[in-house]
């Protein structure tokens, strides 16, 4: 199925690329490297990294350059949390499963990396076996061992060296009590959460059962790291490789360079082409600077993978050339506004409909950039990257997508306010878009007499003390608030498990979720998480989705899209669904 | 003379306190006022999706929780005396001054600083001297002729050169001249001196010019003042009447009197540059000071901060004592007390 | 041959108001070891004719036309540079206000160094001997120790002397002396002409002294012209202007000089009005708006330009009235004003 839909969107980009040519604009005249899958090939149009290879090659050789408006949170795989990162995280470091580096939606799919296979789970989903692939590797010659992947696993658990990371492990892992990591608890025996029976084999007992436990697996913090050349808070220094290039030199908030590592053995690596010989990255460039280098050919990748900033914009959609040299995909995050049923009169689920139904969703969309820098409409809260998304739409908003006003004035009357109420509506004062969204949502929803009055809080402080804390949320009758999510890993508990889980708001505050609270949404969660099976899994997701837009808690705004430009001087150039960007294991240099 | 320099080098040290503890009430005084917890305060330096223990534990680790009184005292121990900082699997000894650990990198901040000042310092140097030289000179030119066209045209340049800001300058030069034309460095371009000074020049060229046109601007301005009001003192007119060449009259006597204004304001200048230096060393992705500083002030890392804050006082205090000192020198009429 | 002369000097500025005739045909002569005041008050053209005959005016905005004949050279005609280098040497000026007209960065014997050196090719320490002596020649005491000092470190008169020993370094054979000692004290301005008397003597050069003050010429000069909105409009020995002043301006200047060598006046007696602008300079004599005899011109004064007329023995005057007038009105009603006890 996908492979056809692939053919025919090379055989239409063939026609185009004729077109462009003829217009001057370059279409790529890539010698055919016959080892190539000839399917896959995509000539170089718009949006043909979505769907294909751009300038396959299997030529090894030269040096690629990133560049990063920004600077990591950490090299560290224990201390690391960007998707960038963890897309990037591969070319130094193998965890025991990994995305595929493969295009679209084939990304989105485990294979095994350190493990010979994927997670042998026990009946409950509660214990987890991994074996080894014998002959792997660190940088300086030594074995990699299940005791180094247990130490890493072990180590990232301390969030006072390592606070940047998750805490999956922390919260899943069947730890002895109060324990701290293997800094602070030195030789406490953790053989009750990690086993490692013998060298090649790994097994993890969870508190509870995890159907889904293979993702935690891909986790950077599954990278192995030899206790040894452990240096804590400063590893991030000088990480000891176990992938095919290790660093060369690091200067944190400068950049750094990564070259080969010969002790990478190909033969235990089949994810891994290793084309080039190096990367050369940059960390804290200017933004703006970046795009100019990538469409100059002078950089390769801006390596965040969040497409190119407003004053490149223009230049990349306006000029054909540059247009059919870039892709537009979708990532896993949405935008979208919390309905906190807490605040009269959204306790009444009318009144949540009514907003639902006025809302106009291309000025929504507008707020956000539009469709190419912002993203398309979402209909509902799981991605379409995302596998269990389906597509479906409970409250049309007519033909225009700017709102049914009918219905809206429909459910107002069923609320018992046909003439509309007034709400607040909270966004981050220092995020333009959000801002941009609740003036919309301001004019839209005056349309239908909701008149909501807008209320910035300070970005930092927005969950833990303002929209996110429910004692503040209803006091100050924050009916509404922009949100936004994205999901750790492609799959409905990455996406879901934190911001329709009505479990993890506390009266504290500091919850993604601020909005959702349904026990029946909370019992399908826990379902989910037990069920191996994915197909069923994935159908659950599906039901959590639909139940929480019927029960009208989140007004889903767009499912984000980036304008990302391929590098001039790459080969292997497509998107990795898992990510959402460039798959930047795959890349080579022409 | 020493009792001088000893009198502003303690007031210096007072004004560098003085600046740190704004520095620091800004960034912990405020927030704390406006509500913010050692937790919420903690949020901004853990990863997204933080639990309630995560920040718990890095508010403690970062010592939010005590007094604020404590904290800046810690800070201010730390630069006199060291501190001690656990990283894990050991505990590592910072030797003063000691200006903390970022709370992002959880890197020392004091190589940091000494890392990148060869970089501003190259910045500002090389711009300096263009500046200087070009802005002098325009202005000398300018005011000589005044009227003329190459003054129109130079005041004009220069009344650009003044307004239009560095982001756009900078943006604008590099799409041109190194992305069109290929013939200067890409931005985030730097080498070191001592490593290859050919490459170091090439690599600084573009930002020099940028940033040296900026302050030329004004100097050219400042200079064609300054120029047209001591050439008409009646000393200039004794140097005719002695008999001196115009050159003579022009660069001995007119410009060496014009120049002292100047000099004050150079120094300010130097010593405020990391303003400039901010922006064009972001626009130019060159991992100096003013970069530095933007990068922490936007992610809210306050050691990093107070080092950089604390630094750039420094260099205005220093800047300005030689300012002083110079001053002296170049007009004998001033006496330092 | 005249050593200095002037023929019809005309030194005009154009502006954006108009054109400024700051002189406006000038002529006068001097001799080696003679001294020449130009008197009149500020706005005169006494300080642009002096500028002007050390061609400090060429090359700027000014339109110069006329004859200066130097010593058997012409200037007016003469390039720029090549009055520069009888700048300081063969003229040398002394101006008004030496703390000004000194520069502040350069210590006194730096100045007078390079003032030496710019025409006489010696060594530093040669020039610094000479300073030295130049300092000693003026009255300066310990010149060895002042010649490292700063123009601010003197006093007023000191600095006059500064600047009196740096004008006659080289030696000058015209020395034109603006404003000497306007900015001093009465006692030190007798102590600085009476140094310029005797240096004037010792180094034979012609003198040029520009004042708006009768007195300070009163002793020292030889021949005095009086000057009126660029023009002049007496010319006469010191004799002729003190003892026998023809002109009404003159007359007011007399009345209205404080005198050291006399018996204070009951009161003095200015000139009413103010100086005309030189830009929309008045009909007629110039003067007319303010000359208290104008009616007794035949109405002359107000519509034709008198001409500057021998009166006796080399006397000139530039009015209408005729000499019985003007003697009679000096007689009669001027000069017993002036003498009363």
């Amino acid at each position: 199925m996908k492979r056809r839909t692939t053919t025919g969107a090379a055989a239409l980009g063939a026609v185009l690329a004729l077109a462009l040519s003829a217009c001057g604009g370059g279409s790529g005249t890539t010698p055919k490297d016959s080892a190539q899958p000839a399917a896959e090939e995509a000539k170089a149009e718009f949006n043909a990294g979505l769907t294909g290879v751009v300038n396959p090659s299997d030529k090894k050789g030269g040096v690629l350059k990133f560049a990063n408006e920004g600077d990591w949170d950490s090299l560290d795989p224990g201390d690391t949390y960007y998707g960038y990162s963890w897309n990037f995280i591969r070319l130094y470091g193998r965890s025991l499963l990994m995305f595929k580096s493969a295009v679209g939606k084939e990304g989105n799919e485990l294979t095994p990396d350190l493990a010979e296979g994927m997670g042998q789970p026990s009946d409950d989903a509660k214990t987890w076996t991994y074996k080894l692939k014998p002959g792997v590797k660190f940088e300086d010659g030594t074995a990699i061992t299940s005791k180094d992947v247990k130490y890493a696993v072990l180590r990232s658990l301390d969030k006072e060296v390592f606070p940047d990371g998750y805490t999956y492990f922390n919260d899943f892992l069947d730890l002895p009590k109060g324990y701290k990591g293997p800094y602070k608890s030195k030789g406490v025996n953790t053989d009750k959460a990690i086993e490692t029976p013998d060298d090649q084999t790994i097994v993890f007992h969870l508190k509870q059962p995890l159907s889904n436990f293979d993702y935690f697996a891909q986790l950077p913090a599954t990278i192995p790291v030899p206790e040894a050349k452990d240096t804590g808070a400063k590893y991030r220094e000088h990480v000891i490789a176990s992938g095919p290039y290790m660093f060369e030199k690091n200067e944190i908030g400068k950049g750094f360079t990564l070259v080969r590592n010969p002790n990478w053995d190909p033969a235990t690596d089949p994810n891994r082409k290793a084309l080039p010989d190096g990367f050369d990255v940059t960390t804290n460039v200017n933004a703006d600077d970046i795009d100019n280098r990538v469409l100059s050919g002078d950089l390769d990748v801006a390596i965040l993978g969040t497409g190119v900033k407003q004053a490149a914009l223009g230049r990349v959609l306006g000029d054909p050339a540059n247009k059919a040299n870039s892709d537009n995909p979708t990532s896993t995050r949405l935008w979208y506004t919390s309905i906190n049923g807490n605040v009269p009169p959204l306790d009444n689920i009318d009144c949540r409909k009514a907003v639902q139904y006025a809302a106009n969703k291309v000025d929504y969309q507008t707020a956000f950039g539009g469709e190419f820098a912002g993203g398309q409409i979402a209909t509902s809260l799981l991605p379409p990257a995302i596998p269990g998304h389906e597509d479906f739409n409970l409250y049309p908003p007519g033909a225009d997508n700017k709102g049914d006003l009918d219905k809206a004035k429909e459910h107002l009357t069923a609320c018992g306010h046909a003439d509309g109420f007034e709400t607040n509506i909270a966004y981050r004062a220092e995020r333009p878009n959000e801002k941009a969204a609740a003036e919309a949502l301001q004019q839209a929803l005056g349309r239908v007499g909701i008149k909501l009055t807008l209320k910035p809080f300070p970005q930092a402080d927005y969950f833990a003390l303002y929209a996110g804390k429910p004692g503040y949320a209803k006091d100050n009758k924050l009916g509404l608030a922009q949100n936004g999510w994205m999901s750790d890993w492609p799959d409905g508990f990455g996406f879901l498990g934190q911001i329709v889980d009505s479990r993890v708001i506390r009266d504290t505050g500091g919850s993604s979720n601020i909005s959702v609270r349904d026990p029946e949404v909370d019992k399908m969660l826990d379902q989910a998480m037990a069920e191996t099976d994915q197909a069923k899994r994935d159908a659950l997701w599906t039901a959590i989705d639909k139940k929480v837009m019927e029960d009208a808690f989140i007004l889903p705004g767009i499912w984000t899209k980036s304008l990302i430009v391929r590098s001039k001087n790459a080969t292997n150039i497509f998107v990795n669904d898992a990510y959402g960007m460039y798959d930047y294991l795959g890349l080579g240099v022409k | 003379m020493a009792t001088y320099i000893i009198r502003r080098l303690i007031w210096a040290a007072v004004m560098l306190t003085i600046v740190s503890i704004i520095t620091f009430a800004i960034f912990f005084l405020v927030p704390r006022l406006a509500g913010a917890t050692p937790e919420s305060l903690a949020t901004r330096y853990v990863g997204r999706t933080a639990t309630a223990e995560q920040v718990k534990i890095a508010a403690e680790k970062l010592g939010f929780n005590d007094p604020l009184v404590v904290q800046y005292g810690r800070f201010a121990k730390g630069i006199v005396a060291g501190a001690d900082y656990d990283y894990g699997p050991g505990v590592e000894h910072c030797p003063a001054p000691c200006f903390g650990y970022s709370f992002l990198t959880r890197l020392p901040v004091w190589p940091d600083l000494l890392d990148r000042l060869p970089v501003t310092m190259s910045l500002a140097i090389g711009a300096a001297i263009l500046w200087v030289l070009a802005g002098v000179a325009t202005g000398v030119v300018s005011a000589l002729r005044r009227g003329s066209f190459f003054d129109r045209a130079a005041m004009t340049i220069a009344l650009g050169g003044v307004s239009l800001p560095i982001f756009f300058t900078g943006m604008v030069s590099l799409v041109i001249f190194s992305y069109g034309l290929g013939i200067t460095a890409p931005g985030g371009s730097f080498t070191p001196f001592l490593d290859d000074p050919a490459a170091w020049a090439y690599s600084l060229i573009l930002p020099w010019i940028t940033l040296a046109f900026l302050y030329a601007a004004g100097y050219a301005r400042l200079t064609r003042a300054g120029m047209l009001e001591t050439m008409s003192e009646d000393y200039i007119r004794t140097a005719r009447a002695k008999g001196l060449t115009e050159r003579t009259v022009v660069l001995k006597h007119g410009l060496r009197a014009a120049l002292t204004p100047i000099l004050t304001i150079f120094g300010l200048d130097v010593g405020l540059l990391l303003g400039g230096a901010v922006l064009t060393e972001s626009t130019y992705s060159l991992p100096g000071m003013g970069k530095y500083a933007i990068d922490a002030i936007t992610n809210q890392d306050l050691p990093k901060v107070m080092g950089v804050v604390l630094f750039a006082a420094f260099f205005v205090v220093v800047a300005n004592l030689i300012v002083d000192l110079l001053y002296a020198v170049v007009d004998p009429r001033v006496r330092l007390a | 041959m005249t050593f200095l002369e002037l023929k019809d000097l005309r030194i005009h500025f154009p502006t954006d108001d108009g054109l400024v005739k700051s002189v406006d045909g000038l002529s006068f002569s001097l001799e080696r070891g003679k001294t020449l005041g130009i008197v009149g008050e500020s706005g005169s053209g006494k300080s642009v004719t002096s500028l002007g005959i050390l061609g400090l005016h060429k090359g700027g905005r000014a339109r110069i036309s006329g004859e200066i004949w130097l010593d058997g050279e012409e200037l007016v005609s003469a390039s720029a540079e090549h009055v520069r280098t009888l700048r300081g040497k063969k003229m040398a000026m002394i101006f008004q206000d030496p703390l000004s007209a000194m520069h502040p960065f350069y210590t006194v014997g730096a100045q007078i160094i390079e003032a030496y050196r710019i025409h006489h090719k010696v060594s530093k320490s040669v020039a610094r001997k000479h300073a030295i002596e130049m300092l000693d020649r003026v009255g300066i005491p310990q010149p060895d120790r002042r010649v490292d000092s700063y123009p601010h470190e003197f006093s007023g008169g000191m600095r006059q002397r500064a600047m009196i020993a740096m004008a006659l370094s080289c030696d000058p054979e015209l020395l034109i002396a603006d404003e000497p000692t306007t900015a001093l004290d009465v006692t030190v301005q007798a102590q600085i002409l009476d140094l310029m008397r005797d240096l004037q003597r010792d180094f034979n050069a012609a003198l040029i002294i520009i004042t708006h003050d009768l007195g300070v010429v009163a002793e020292l000069s030889d021949d005095i012209l009086v000057m009126y909105a660029g023009k002049a409009i007496e010319y006469g020995t010191s004799e002729d202007i003190f003892e026998r002043p023809e002109h009404p301006y003159t007359w007011g200047l007399l009345g209205s000089m404080p005198r050291l060598d006399r018996e204070r006046t009951e009161r003095l007696m200015p000139i009413k009005g103010t100086p005309p602008s030189l830009i929309n300079v008045p009909q007629g004599c110039a003067f007319h708006p303010r000359c208290t005899y104008g009616d007794r011109t035949g109405g002359k004064s107000t519509t034709e330009v008198p001409t500057l007329l021998e009166s006796e023995g080399g006397h000139l005057v530039r009015c209408h009235l005729s000499g019985d007038v003007r003697r009679s009105i000096w007689e009669n009603e001027i000069k017993p004003n002036l003498e009363a006890p």
